[in-house]
């Protein structure tokens, strides 16, 4: 039986704890008798049979739905949707969630005797997939059958002739959408429901939409009111996806199919790193050492290598199908079964040590707008309810924060980096001067439409997904970044953790409470 | 009097290269300046008048000369032994307050008729600088017979004198002839395609925030019509800030410029970091090699790029000058200003001075017995938060001075 998620006081006889540091990790000792640590749930017990679940989820469908195979027909055009390799993290082992679904619709549809089948990886704005990120999470005999007939498909938010204007949301929110998906007599989305912000309307009104309409959901107003991105009631961002997804219903039929996952992000030999310190065996310390050790004889790049050939054990622990926003309250609830750590109360300071990966960095560089976008955006959005520190309070990051971007898919992030961020830091006045720009932008628009590049926007978005906390907290230290870096987004640098805490007394006076949130694992911190 | 000389000394000139190769401003030290006690300029005619400097600036052209790193294209147009400072606001011996225009032309070398440049305002462009009645040097702080600011005393003729208005502090005045020069290289008539095209979109480019280049910035955002945008390269946060202040619409590092120009003139950036488009005008207030590099990187195919600073032997690759029909264009000193409606560029720069406070840009002084810590701090001006370093000779007595006649 996995055990719950818990919270430890820090005291004299507790160990240094586990902290992520980019590519690498380090023991950090923390403050005791005003320090606590939360841990994530143990890993669920992943189902016994993912296909036959998969198979039952199709045939049994929750809300106003049809079992999948009456939806079904010959002559039909079929369009089968999926999340792009933002998702999970680090990516699983195959086979992926995504291969384990399409393939059973694609028996249904076979059986059903529809041709007309194309499926979509729903990038939104994130960068096109390279064919072997394509055909690690559909598998080969997708791959090979819809690939080199034109049927397996990136969604592009930019080509004017590839998309649909359906019309505007009683708010005025424009829904443009992949004209495939809005000419298809069903849509089949398949996700995987890696964080709570994720899936329900927001899959098809982000990921298979163009910036027309992405930009109603994503902009500095919805992220300043989404308290946090990961409670859906709480959320603006949501409420705008939901409007979009909704309205796009009414014109496309929409099969959703959530999938989620146990937090068993690392393999067997890293176990170490989602063990409790306390319970660290002799092999796990042998492993930390060794890796540790090994890791700092080696250049950055190696490093990164290292990190990105892991390919997580992660194992599906739900499946649920059918009318959206009832397939996504199941799924949340079943996310919340892994996920949801009880906390009480607020502390002075938060630290958080972020991994070598996040949702746009995948098989590249965590640059230090991902770096801002992973701990302000992500991290410190891991709750329901309060945030983990007070208003006022100190954000904490360990990250080497490096002034490094990948040249293919982040070309605008540098630009953003070398020109919005030395003039301001103030996500209003950014969205308001430079968010047209670099969403208009030609080259950039190029490069996303044909190279590998992240849409012209996506930078500043990686700025309004921290646009709570920036508003929220009293300041930020990093800890171990490049020095010029982490000021140049106004943030604060730090050598070591210790020195980091002592600065945050400038901000939240002398020995404040410390939270660590010892995650990765991914879990939700509910804050009472 | 008292006064920094520079010797024709080949054994100085090498020492001072080898030196500031490992430390600018070296030259300082170990070249050939040093500190003399000589006679007074003689005044060598009609019209020539005796001055007394206040303030006399270390310029960029003085540097190379001190470290050995001058171009020997000057060899023939100056008299050795000679005391430079040509940025010098002095009393006259009438008692005015003037600033230098150290252009050494026709007229004040009694040559008649005048060259045709010199007879059309082009002083700049004089055939005679090593012709008439005085020693040949291109400018005052060149010429053996005139003397330079780096002393207590010199010699002008009437021809170079502008009057310092009253309100106008000397911290300010010491200023106006780099201020002039960076005019001159904004006002530069350019008329490549590409310019006109541009319309009143231009974006100009700026590389470059020394003092020339930060003069450039302010003379480009108030004087020059139909520019869009200024784009300023600094180095130094110090030259950010007030690159900002002077006009610039955005300010960037060096290493950032490329694509600086890209997102504000559009194109593409192809696999080699090359620009597709660029900016129709290009400053180089710097003169190095990279910088030139960088200048003809970001000039747009059949735009202009105005050599401001003054170079040396540079190995600079020539091809994007070729194939996009670029026109290079040097800036040299001052004059009537076509663009201005033909006012005079010291007269336009006098005004600069007074509007932007340029006093602000002094940012440390120097009694002539510290030459080489002021060219140290000089040469090293950016790195340690400051822009223009000068000369002080207010303290200094002069009243053993004498003017003599010829």
């Amino acid at each position: 039986m996995p055990r719950p998620g818990f919270v430890l006081e820090v005291d004299r006889s507790t160990p240094p704890v586990l902290m992520w540091h980019g590519e690498g990790y380090r023991l950090e000792r923390l403050p005791a008798d005003r320090s606590r640590v939360v841990y994530a749930p143990e890993p669920l017990a992943p189902l016994a049979d993912p296909d036959e679940a998969i198979r039952r989820a199709l045939l049994e469908p929750l809300g106003d739905s049809a079992p999948l195979p009456e939806l079904l027909f010959a002559g039909m055009r079929l369009t089968i949707a999926f999340d792009d390799l933002s998702l999970p993290l680090p990516p699983m082992r195959r086979p992926d969630n995504r291969q384990r679904v399409i393939e059973a619709v694609l028996d249904l549809a076979a059986a059903a005797g529809v041709d007309d089948v194309v499926l979509i990886a729903a990038l939104g704005l994130h960068r096109r997939m390279t064919d072997a990120e394509l055909r690690h999470a559909l598998g080969d005999r997708i791959f090979d059958a819809f690939s080199p007939s034109g049927r397996l498909r990136q969604h592009d938010a930019e080509g004017p002739e590839g998309l649909t204007y359906i019309g505007k949301t009683d708010h005025g929110e424009d829904v443009e959408v992949s004209r495939r998906v809005a000419e298809s007599d069903l849509l089949v989305y398949v996700n995987i429901n890696l964080v709570a912000m994720d899936g329900g309307h927001k899959s098809t009104s982000t990921g298979l939409m163009s910036y027309k309409s992405v930009r109603h959901h994503h902009n500095v107003r919805t992220l300043q009111h989404s308290r946090s991105l990961m409670d859906r009631p709480h959320s603006e961002l949501h409420s705008s996806a939901w409007r979009i997804g909704r309205l796009l219903g009414q014109h496309v039929k929409v099969f959703q199919i959530e999938t989620t996952l146990n937090n068993d992000a690392f393999p067997s030999n890293m176990a170490f790193l989602q063990k409790r310190e306390w319970e660290w065996g002799v092999r796990d310390r042998a492993s930390y050492l060794a890796s540790s050790q090994g890791l700092s004889l080696l250049s950055p790049t190696a490093r990164r290598n290292i990190f990105h050939s892991i390919k997580a054990p992660h194992q599906m622990t739900s499946v649920q199908a059918g009318e959206v926003e009832a397939v996504h309250t199941r799924t949340i609830a079943n996310l919340h079964r892994q996920q949801v750590v009880d906390v009480e109360g607020q502390s002075d300071v938060v630290v958080f040590g972020l991994p070598h990966v996040g949702p746009y960095n995948v098989n590249s560089i965590m640059n230090p707008l991902l770096v801002m976008c992973m701990s302000l955006g992500y991290w410190f959005n891991m709750y329901i309810g309060k945030p983990l520190i007070r208003p006022g309070g100190v954000i904490i990051v360990s990250h080497p924060t490096p002034w490094a971007f990948h040249p293919v898919h982040h070309p605008s992030y540098i630009d953003f980096f070398e020109e919005v961020l030395s003039a301001t830091t103030d996500p209003l006045e950014i969205e308001k001067t430079y968010e047209e720009r670099f969403a208009t932008d030609d080259w950039y628009r190029h490069l996303y439409r044909t190279s590998y590049a992240y849409h012209g926007v996506h930078p500043l978005y990686m700025w309004y997904w921290g646009a709570h906390a920036l508003e929220y907290a009293g300041a930020t230290i990093i800890v171990g970044g490049n020095r010029r870096a982490v000021r140049r987004m106004g943030f604060r640098p730090a050598s070591t953790l210790a020195d980091a805490l002592e600065m945050a007394e400038d901000h939240v006076g002398r020995d404040p409470s410390v939270t660590y949130f010892h995650c990765p694992p991914v879990m939700l911190a509910n804050v009472h | 009097m008292k006064a920094l000389q520079v010797e024709r000394s080949l054994a100085r000139f090498a020492a001072a290269r080898v030196a500031s190769g490992w430390r600018p401003g070296a030259g300082g030290r170990y070249g050939p300046l040093a500190l003399a006690d000589i006679d007074p300029p003689e005044v060598p005619g009609p019209g020539w008048h005796l001055l007394f400097p206040r303030l006399s600036g270390i310029c960029g052209s003085d540097l190379a000369t001190v470290d050995g790193r001058s171009s020997r294209w000057f060899e023939p147009v100056v008299s050795f032994p000679f005391v430079p400072g040509h940025e010098v606001v002095a009393d006259t011996d009438d008692g005015r307050r003037v600033v230098i225009e150290p252009v050494l032309g026709c007229e004040a070398r009694g040559v008649t008729p005048p060259c045709l440049a010199c007879s059309q305002g082009r002083r700049r462009h004089c055939e005679n600088i090593t012709g008439g009645h005085i020693a040949p040097g291109l400018q005052t702080g060149y010429c053996e017979d005139t003397g330079g600011g780096w002393s207590l005393a010199l010699v002008a003729h009437e021809s170079q004198l502008h009057d310092v208005p009253e309100a106008l502090p000397d911290e300010a005045a010491v200023l106006v002839e780099p201020a002039a020069c960076a005019v001159h290289a904004a006002l530069t008539p350019v008329a490549g395609p590409t310019v006109q095209a541009a319309g009143s979109e231009v974006a100009a480019v700026v590389i470059g925030a020394g003092t020339l280049g930060l003069c450039t910035i302010a003379a480009l955002a108030r004087l020059r019509v139909g520019l869009g945008q200024v784009i300023a390269v600094a180095k130094h946060p110090h030259q950010r800030r007030l690159a900002r202040q002077f006009g610039a619409t955005s300010v960037v590092e060096p290493g950032e410029v490329r694509r600086a120009v890209r997102r504000s003139t559009g194109g593409w950036v192809h696999d080699n970091g090359q620009l597709s488009a660029g900016a129709p005008l290009v400053f180089d207030c710097v003169g190095s090699a990279a910088s030139l590099a960088d200048a003809l990187a970001v000039t747009a195919p059949g735009g202009a790029l105005v050599l401001a600073g003054m170079p040396g032997p540079l190995h600079v690759d020539l091809t994007p000058l070729w194939q996009r029909e670029i026109s290079l264009v040097g800036s040299y000193t001052y004059g009537p200003e076509a663009l201005a409606g033909g006012r005079h560029s010291f007269e336009i720069a006098m005004q600069l001075a007074a509007e932007l406070h340029f006093e602000q840009l002094l940012s440390a002084t120097y009694h002539l017995d510290r030459s080489a810590d002021a060219i140290a701090h000089a040469a090293e001006a950016g790195r340690r938060g400051a822009v223009k370093i000068a000369f002080d000779l207010r303290g200094e007595k002069k009243a053993s001075i004498q003017a003599k006649d010829r």
